[in-house]
């Protein structure tokens, strides 16, 4: 028969394998490892290779000081689909790794919050870049910190700067019906709302190319602002056709946005597009624009939104570790490490200075608003690459939920405050 | 006496067996992470030992030692694996959801003959019933924490049950006179249809929580006991576990996965061997022909929808319970093709094949392409050189990281598959012969042809 | 009910000629006065019908939202809301018609064809890129240019077709009829994600935008006047119908008027007979999927030129509404795909006009009710719009 014929090919093979691994030595002990979630394969592979990017980056350029410590500093990227079976999966293979220290991840949140209850079983600190989806941390995991902002402090952003522009009385939301677009239009809605602002729809969508249909009642309700809860590889493409069909408001966006791509893909209707972003202009952060020729060198393409908070968790996670590792005299726990990750101080990032709440939230995050500009689009170096240089109209300094309950009880009032 | 003989006597195949168990078994666990080889070690050795089962049914052994090695691999080996590695016991169960999936799939498309795109959607029906009543969310049904107790999630593995069976027989009511590709698409409508309104579903009334997805849904208590026996194992294999609870867990998990596949699969057999399966094997051969032999068409196209999906209104119930995380995007078309992927790789109308199809796809997704793209990115972090050709693993270009490209794999391995074996791994005996039964004819047809053209 | 049936006669007779291509007659009238003719008799049907529901709804429900007058909405969307519905449907149509030739000769649904579509519209994005970066485009003639570019997508994506039937399908010619499908699928998998590799090495990019802004005559809008209401029509809609026009009346002289349409004709009626008759099956299945393919890959670079930026990903949506709209109409019927995809074209841009003034509903809703129609469609023709009733089995 057949399968006795495989079953002997079969045993060959577990034998000749059993061998080899007994021939090949173990690897010297002193290997770190930092591993990352994000999709690298699927239609939302584009941003989460820009994260995968970022912490590779950083592990590059970063992992010196441990390196002169004695030890080895390697990266492994983990492929997520945007898939929770497949992230929960990967993750109980990392958390079997034991060289493992640190987890960066991930794009999605419905990917992220099952993962992260296995990160937590395990004392695995995981440093998100991107989900800004509140629950992430409202759950006040140990292990659980992101660099980015919040989906319900972002929204209202948002919403306050629209209710200051001059002219703009209605507005009409649209999101991609994912946890983040979604959630950041709920945020942006309940603010309008109470602004009073009208608000003349409310709609999702999967589309990712032929909007026509859905710019339909937009023209004939006209609003004076159309808010997009998502990304740009979505929205340019709609900004754009909005545009050629004859509409004639204003676009807003969260951080999202925040890519070179817009210009291309949204072609001059890209300049006037307003965006809110917890990533700082490269006026206030210098290294940013290093960071980004670096990028752009390294991987032959602009940055990704959420590519730079990538970098800023790795290196936040990597100092984290290297501090563990002196204070143990040796390769930390891992819980040594969720700990340090927690007590970061004041850490100067390429977009932002982090000190992480009790819940894993940064303590004040700094929200930005930005306008896309002629010179933003233009591309003066001619790299064939947008210089994406844009206004900034707004800095908002917001404490997280936990710090603005603090305050409060401390009877400060945690009002934003504004610098023009 | 040729090789084959020798091989087929009991005495001989047994020591075998029993060989290969313990090769396999030592393989897997003396694997160390640390190996720079591992993921390609590790990639040789699972596999093999997750097949075991398969290997052991298919050897010339007693059938009461067949059962007993089985029960072993399952009950014993499989548990202390796991708990030596978390990653293997995710896998494990995962495999047994997804075969579990995969059986039920099999009810509607390889005993009935009925193509349904939109299986996803009765999986979906069971996972959100148990996380909208637990979930730590506010929906309809959970108002201010108001939780439903851990242990009525075994009963609510029965509601599962009856709720997806029901919602079978609804989607079953409208379609019945559809048949072949107008039941595709409409199924495949369905299964969309679920997913959107899990997506949408949050206003006005809070029933899915939209796409945030329900967190925080409660888990079945634990079984007493189960972490002793979890703190002894760790202690006996000297495994450094500070926190016992989540490997506790997994067990736990593993052990309903495993209680689940095995109810469905005595379940699948009763009903293949039933009148009810030689009437479905009748309406999937021959419709008109069933129906002028007296088999109530319209009862026992609905039979199949409910019996299929029930199989996955059950498994969702567990897959909620074990994520504690429920939203739309697990519920896609994607999912709905991979699960029949599994049935017509693994061996269309036959269980063993369904089952083995989905061990070896989930395995492939999880594990063999995954450890793949390490083994290549371990290599390159120590800057291996392919000795020959002499080249430089981290000269290969990072737009073409394996890890990127685990989908272009799977379709090219799909593609190979079923070209080299159109009737799938494990054919059903009747399979077998339409296929050989068609091969002749098609051979026929063409002699006829080339004697046409020659004449 | 003699004297009923007899009234319902004329509008069937109708129906039926308008359904059923005539084969006499001279050849300008049956292969280009009668498919214009066709077309343009789906299209206002479907229309009529479908504002005659809009201006029903405004009726029933004339205040939905505060503030907000349905007949005034729907008087102001009721053009824009046509007119994208007509060019949408018409890539639907084209890639309907893909399947449904396929469908017509091999039984069985080609998922890989989705990913042909895209693969037409990264060609015509390529093509067109390179005319550009070479600095011709300006000087090119635009029909000349929208020619090259469609001829160039739909010349690769047919061969690609014929490629992969050859490679993933003949094989499993005599296999039970599920397996191709799973064939089908993986090569959907590897064919999206190669080519993202090979755009990840040639241009490192993902979007890939047609460089439609660099022409004059292609980026503005075209302003028409309906009574009051003003629309702007884009030039890209306007290519789609007028390239979708031309190659259906082509295809119908083909598959109706040509020797070789015959023998795909004979060779999806009955395979065995067809052969017997001296036909070359394997011939004719190849020729089928370079036609179908060819179709597939012109609507990608329609499209792509319409919505401005393709992705490897770009094809799944469109191609489960066009395979939605291949059974719609009746799967292996080539003028059910085209009354397929326009119903489901217009269907869709009227919804997603009008849902939105339904706060409980709204937009995201567009495909559940798409689905629901299409499941009540069938529930009453259970083969499709056009379909014949076939005795099949999976």
């Amino acid at each position: 028969m057949k399968t006795s014929r495989i079953l002997a090919l079969v045993l060959v093979l577990v034998l000749a394998l059993s061998l080899t691994s007994m021939m090949v030595k173990a690897q010297d002990m002193t290997v770190i490892k930092i591993a990352s979630q994000s999709p690298l394969s699927g239609p939302q592979s584009q941003l989460g290779v820009g994260i995968r990017n970022g912490v590779d980056l950083a592990v590059q350029q970063l992992s010196t000081d441990l390196m002169d410590m004695g030890y080895e500093i390697q990266y492994v990227p983990y492929d997520d689909q945007a898939t929770p079976d497949v992230g929960v999966s990967n993750a109980q293979a990392i958390v079997a790794d034991d060289a493992i220290l640190a987890v960066i991840g991930h794009l999605n949140s419905g990917v992220a919050i099952p993962s992260s209850e296995v990160y937590n079983a395990n004392d695995l600190v995981m440093v998100s870049p991107a989900n800004t989806n509140p629950l992430v941390t409202d759950r006040a995991y140990p292990t659980v910190n992101r660099v980015c902002g919040r989906d319900d402090l972002q929204g209202p952003t948002g919403a306050n700067f629209a209710d200051s522009i001059e002219g703009v009385e209605s507005v009409y939301i649209l999101h991609d019906t994912t946890a983040y677009g979604q959630g950041v239009a709920e945020a942006f809605q309940t603010e309008a709302e109470r602004l009073e602002l009208t608000v003349l729809g409310f709609e999702g969508t999967e589309e990712t190319a032929n909007f026509d249909g859905l710019i339909q009642p937009i023209l004939a309700l006209e609003p004076d602002l159309i808010y997009m809860g998502g990304i740009y590889s979505q929205f340019g493409i709609f900004i754009n056709q909005a545009a050629a069909a004859g509409y004639t408001g204003l676009y807003m966006g969260p951080d999202g946005f925040d890519s070179t791509e817009l210009a291309e893909l949204a072609g001059d209707a890209a300049v006037g597009v307003y965006f809110t972003s917890v990533a700082g202009p490269a006026s206030l952060y210098p290294n940013a624009a290093q960071f980004i020729e670096d990028y752009t060198e390294s991987f032959g393409e602009a940055p990704t939104p959420f590519a730079a908070q990538a970098y800023d968790a790795t290196a936040i996670a990597l100092a984290a570790i290297a501090r563990a590792a002196e204070a143990a005299g040796g390769v930390p726990s891992r819980a040594d490490v969720a700990s340090e990750v927690r007590a970061t101080e004041n850490y100067e990032g390429l977009t932002s200075t982090i000190t992480f709440d009790d819940n894993g939230d940064p303590e004040i995050g700094l929200y930005y608003v930005f306008q896309v500009t002629e010179d933003g689009v233009a591309d003066a170096d001619g790299d064939g690459v947008a210089d994406w240089q844009n206004e900034l109209l707004q800095t908002l300094e917001i404490p997280s939920p936990l710090m603005a309950a603090a305050m409060a009880e401390m009877e400060m009032t945690p009002e934003a405050t504004t610098t023009p | 006496m040729t090789l084959r003989e020798w091989l087929r006597q009991p005495t001989v195949a047994g020591v075998l067996i029993v060989a290969y168990l313990v090769v396999a078994i030592v393989a897997v666990l003396s694997l160390d992470r640390g190996n720079i080889i591992f993921p390609l070690l590790s990639t040789c050795a699972f596999p093999p030992l997750v097949l075991s089962p398969f290997v052991i049914l298919a050897s010339p052994l007693p059938g009461r030692l067949k059962l007993s090695l089985i029960l072993l691999v399952i009950m014993i080996v499989m548990p202390v694996i796991g708990i030596y590695d978390g990653a293997y016991m995710e896998l494990v169960t995962q495999i047994c959801i997804f075969a579990g999936l995969a059986l039920g799939l099999n009810v509607v498309v390889g005993f009935a003959g009925l193509l349904d795109l939109g299986y996803i959607a009765f999986f979906a029906v069971g996972a959100y019933l148990w996380s909208m009543f637990t979930s730590n969310v506010d929906t309809v049904f959970n108002i201010n924490g108001w939780l439903v107790p851990g242990w009525t999630f075994y009963l609510f593995l029965l509601v599962g049950v009856v709720i997806a069976a029901g919602v079978g027989i609804l989607l079953g009511l409208p379609v019945l006179r559809l048949r072949g590709d107008y039941l595709a698409i409409v199924t495949l409508g369905f299964g969309e249809m679920i997913r959107v309104l899990a997506r949408n579903l949050d206003t006005p009334i809070n029933f899915t929580n939209g796409s945030q997805g329900l967190s925080g849904v409660q888990r079945p208590p634990l079984v007493p006991g189960l972490s002793e026996g979890a703190t002894f194992v760790t202690q006996t294999m000297n495994i450094r576990t500070d926190n016992i609870e989540p490997v506790a867990y997994q067990v736990l998990f593993y052990f309903i996965a495993i209680a689940i596949l095995g109810l469905i699969i005595l379940a699948a057999r009763r009903l293949e061997d039933s009148p009810i399966g030689r009437a479905w094997t009748a309406i999937r051969e021959d419709e008109v022909a069933a129906i002028a032999m007296g088999v109530p068409l319209v009862r026992l196209k609905l039979l199949a929808f409910a019996s299929g999906a029930a199989f996955a209104g059950a498994i969702g119930v567990l897959y909620g319970a074990k994520q504690t995380f429920v939203s739309p995007e697990s519920f896609s078309l994607i999912q709905s093709i991979s699960i029949l992927a599994m049935v017509i790789v693994g061996g269309m109308g036959g269980i063993r094949g369904v089952v083995l199809g989905a061990v070896v796809v989930t395995l492939l997704n999880l594990q063999v392409l995954k450890n793949f793209s390490l083994q290549i990115n371990a290599l390159k972090n120590i800057d291996y050189v392919v000795p020959i050709i002499n080249f430089h693993i981290s000269a290969w270009p990072s737009q073409l990281e394996p890890a990127k490209y685990e989908r272009l794999v799977f379709g090219l391995l799909l593609v190979i598959m079923v070209i080299f074996r159109p009737a799938g791994l494990l054919p059903e005996p009747r399979r077998r012969m339409e296929l050989l039964a068609d091969k002749a004819e098609a051979q026929d047809e063409d002699a006829d042809g080339k004697a046409k053209a020659e004449g | 009910m003699e004297s009923s049936r007899k009234a319902a006669n004329p509008l069937r007779q109708l129906v039926g000629w308008f359904t059923t291509p005539p084969v006499t007659g001279h050849w300008s009238y049956r292969f280009i006065l009668y498919p214009l003719l066709q077309i343009i008799a789906f299209i206002s049907v479907i229309a009529l019908f479908l504002s005659a529901i809009a201006y029903l709804l405004a009726f029933l429900f004339p205040e939905p939202r505060p503030n907000i007058l349905l007949l005034q909405q729907v008087n102001r969307q009721l053009p824009g809301m046509i007119i994208s519905g007509i060019s949408i449907g018409f890539v639907y149509a084209m890639i309907a018609l893909g399947y449904t030739l396929v469908y017509g000769v091999l039984k069985f649904i080609n998922f890989a064809h989705s990913e042909i579509f895209m693969v037409g519209g990264v060609i015509g994005f390529e093509v067109m890129r390179r005319i550009d970066d070479a600095g011709f485009i300006q000087t090119w003639n635009p029909v000349l240019l929208i020619t090259t570019i469609v001829l160039a997508a739909m010349l690769s994506s047919g061969l690609l077709a014929v490629f992969i039937e050859r490679v993933a399908y003949r094989p499993l010619r005599n296999a039970p009829r599920l397996i191709p499908l799973i064939s089908a699928i993986g090569v959907s998998f590897f064919l999206t994600d190669f080519v993202r590799a090979a755009q990840a090495l040639i241009r490192n990019d993902f979007n890939l935008t047609y460089p439609t802004n660099d022409l004059e005559w292609l980026r503005g809008a075209i302003p028409v006047a309906f009574g009051e209401v003003t629309v702007n029509v884009k030039p890209t809609s306007i290519i789609i119908v007028l390239g979708a026009v031309v190659t259906l009346v082509a295809l119908n002289f083909f598959v109706n008027g040509t020797k070789l349409g015959r023998g795909i004709r004979a060779v999806s009626q009955d395979q065995a007979t067809a052969g017997l008759m001296g036909i070359n099956v394997n011939r004719m299945i190849s020729l089928t999927f370079f036609v179908g393919g060819a179709f597939g890959g012109a609507a990608g670079t329609l499209f792509g030129m319409n919505v401005g930026t393709i992705t490897p990903y770009v094809g799944f949506i469109p191609g489960v509404k066009a395979f939605t709209a291949a059974v719609l109409g009746g799967i292996g019927n080539v003028t059910g795909a085209l009354l397929g995809g326009l119903t489901i074209g217009m269907l869709e841009a009227f919804l997603q006009g009008l849902l939105v003034y339904f706060p409980a509903l709204g937009q995201r809703y567009t495909d559940i009710f798409v689905f629901l129609i299409l499941i009540l469609i069938l529930i009453f023709r259970p083969s499709g719009l056009l379909g014949e009733r076939v005795d099949e089995k999976v």
